[in-house]
């Protein structure tokens, strides 16, 4: 066995083993853990869309929405609907891939902060239309949103209650934590080889020059709808697993701040990469949590009293960390390799 | 080239305005096979506006181009480069963070099917597609002469290998006809020498040439046919020796005389 495929081994050992780490530190580690793998799915769906086609998109969060919808209203007291999740996740996929061309369609011709700003807006429409579907039809439930939405269930095991497996307890976010890894292991798969691809290398040419990329015979506008689709598609799955993680969802969870903070794991951990995107993913989700649970025992160590409430000192480190990231690794913390390749060859240049 | 080979392309009446400026009026000119045709005018004289117009990236305001027998669909870039005209740009235009065999690569798109589907099952249609696409890429980066380029970044390749990978990148797309903007500008003496072999070389192996060239000696020693635009109007076609010696060329390159 070679060094890399025993490297493999033990990040999948580490991996399966994980959750029952974090049971011993308390439960909420686990969820954590899930969210956490979550915002993987949409760091990368939407890194098709910003970091290969180059397509700035803010308003990402509004498939995470209709994926969370579409488990909310198909599997819930609501409609009385309780349909299984080997239908509900593929259906979720499709509508927000679909979801995903209809508001990419007029936004073809924009590019640039003008695309940002049309992008922003089609999020909060589709916020605002969550918010208001409960008249004169109560499709959505308004702001109060969907609740005792049904969990996973996989034949005869229920997602919501603690089995148990030659003596080692399984608690429910625990398994929700190994479903999202097989889907996980799946979505970066699905990206690696799209990346080295026909229709990758036609995103990457898109963004570096669409004239050129247009004249060199792509069909610029098939292959940008073709990258929101595809982006989109990873939100609604994202967005189905939420849904039946929480057992609720409302509009108030898929707000601009969503959108950003995606946006920010993309570009924080390397645009155009998928492990550096999968870093980003994973650092912006677990320091803030870790920070919340440090900060405020800390200060009070410190200063006897809390100085700062947690949340703002948060948000502060955040920013310091972002603008940090931009000054002195541009690319991200870690780069496509296409541009580390650069780098490289710039340092040589330079000594 | 004789003058029986039968013809590749007949731009009929081409117009183009941008606001109050005809840029192209009524510009009518033949191209045939495997010729290599050059188009020279002062400057301003709209010869990128018909090649940009030519290629679809412009649209026209009036006339049309037949081309392999067929009307020109000139909607779109990419449906000119599917009925096989291909361009490089007076401003090289490359694709500056992808390798050059990435560059070449994407030439092959308009040539090759596989989609989403095809990529996430990497099924062996695919597969098959991939290799013979990256094949393809590494023989046409070998035919430019810059196979030892082929892993650096498009953007740190010397402006004569950008060049030549602009060219290749062009050829990937299998074209009848390559129209080359300024391929010779910002050129030294030697690369430029080597840029006439390249082109030679094309129309040996059956291609046919569009030059737009400023390089006066580079388009008489080369071209089989020249057009001379001048103000957006065709103001000559002839082989060069013709071209060289007419006084309405002769007018626009140097002036009108004093004495008028």
């Amino acid at each position: 066995m070679n060094r890399k495929t025993l490297g493999f081994v033990l990040i999948a050992l580490a991996l399966l083993i994980l959750p029952h780490l974090l049971t011993q530190v308390g439960t909420a580690w686990v969820r954590i853990a899930n969210l956490a793998i979550l915002f993987v799915f949409l760091s990368l769906g939407l890194n098709i869309v910003v970091g290969m086609a180059g397509l700035l998109d803010l308003g990402y969060v509004a498939f995470y929405a209709v994926g969370a919808y579409v488990w909310a209203l198909l599997a819930s007291p609501h409609f009385g609907l309780h349909l299984p999740f080997w239908i509900i996740l593929p259906i979720g996929a499709l509508l927000a891939c679909l979801a995903g061309a209809v508001l990419g369609a007029p936004t073809l011709r924009l590019r640039g902060d003008y695309l940002a700003i049309v992008t922003l807006g089609f999020g909060e429409i589709v916020r605002i239309f969550m918010n208001n579907l409960s008249a004169p039809f109560n499709i959505t439930n308004g702001p109060k949103g969907i609740t005792r939405i049904d969990g996973m269930q996989l034949g005869e095991m229920n997602f919501m209650a603690t089995d148990t497996l030659f003596g080692i307890p399984f608690t429910g976010p625990t398994k929700y934590y190994y479903v999202l890894l097989l889907l996980l292991l799946l979505i970066i798969v699905v990206n690696l080889r799209l990346q080295n691809s026909r229709i990758g290398r036609a995103w990457v040419a898109i963004r570096e020059d669409e004239v050129a990329a247009k004249a060199a015979g792509i069909n610029s506008r098939n292959v940008k709808l073709l990258a929101f689709a595809m982006g989109a598609s990873f939100g609604g799955i994202a967005g189905g697993m939420f849904a039946a993680m929480q057992g609720f969802v409302s509009p108030e969870s898929f707000i601009l701040h969503e959108s950003i903070m995606i946006l920010a794991m993309v570009v924080l951990g390397g645009m155009g990469n998928v492990w550096g995107v999968i870093a980003g993913a994973l650092l912006l989700s677990f320091v803030p949590e870790f920070l919340r649970y440090t900060v405020e025992p800390v200060q009070k160590a410190l200063f006897g009293q809390l100085l700062i409430e947690p949340e703002i000192l948060r948000m502060l480190l955040f920013g310091i960390a972002l603008v940090l990231t931009m000054r002195f690794r541009p690319a991200g913390l870690w780069p496509e390799s296409r541009h580390k390749l650069e780098a490289k060859e710039a340092k040589e240049a330079s000594a | 080239m004789s003058a029986a080979s039968p013809v590749l392309l007949e731009a009929r009446g081409v117009g183009k305005r941008f606001g109050g400026v005809q840029a192209l009026k009524d510009v009518s000119l033949t191209i045939r096979r495997q010729e290599i045709y050059g188009l020279i005018g002062p400057n301003g004289a709209g010869k990128t506006t018909f090649f940009n117009v030519l290629t679809g990236l412009y649209q026209r305001d009036s006339g049309d181009v037949l081309f392999d027998e067929q009307a020109l669909d000139l909607a779109s870039p990419y449906r000119v480069a599917e009925a096989g005209i291909a361009r490089t740009f007076q401003n090289i235009r490359l694709f500056g963070s992808m390798t050059a065999l990435e560059n070449v690569m994407v030439g092959r798109h308009v040539r090759t099917h596989a989609g989403v589907i095809g990529a996430i099952l990497r099924t062996g249609r695919q597969r098959a597609e991939e290799a013979a696409i990256k094949r393809r890429a590494e023989e046409l980066l070998h035919y430019v002469g810059i196979a030892h380029r082929a892993g650096d970044l498009a953007r740190h390749l010397s402006y004569g290998d950008q060049r030549r990978l602009e060219i290749a990148r062009a050829l990937a797309t299998e074209p009848k006809l390559l129209a080359l903007d300024e391929p010779a500008a910002g050129m030294n003496a030697t690369e430029t020498a080597g840029l006439r072999q390249l082109i030679e070389g094309l129309r040996a192996d059956g291609l046919t040439v569009l030059l737009i060239e400023h390089d006066v000696k580079l388009v008489m020693g080369l071209c089989d046919r020249v057009a001379v635009l001048d103000y957006g109007q065709k103001i000559a076609e002839d082989v060069p020796a013709v071209v060289q010696k007419d006084p309405k060329v002769i007018e626009a390159y140097l002036g009108g005389g004093v004495g008028e």
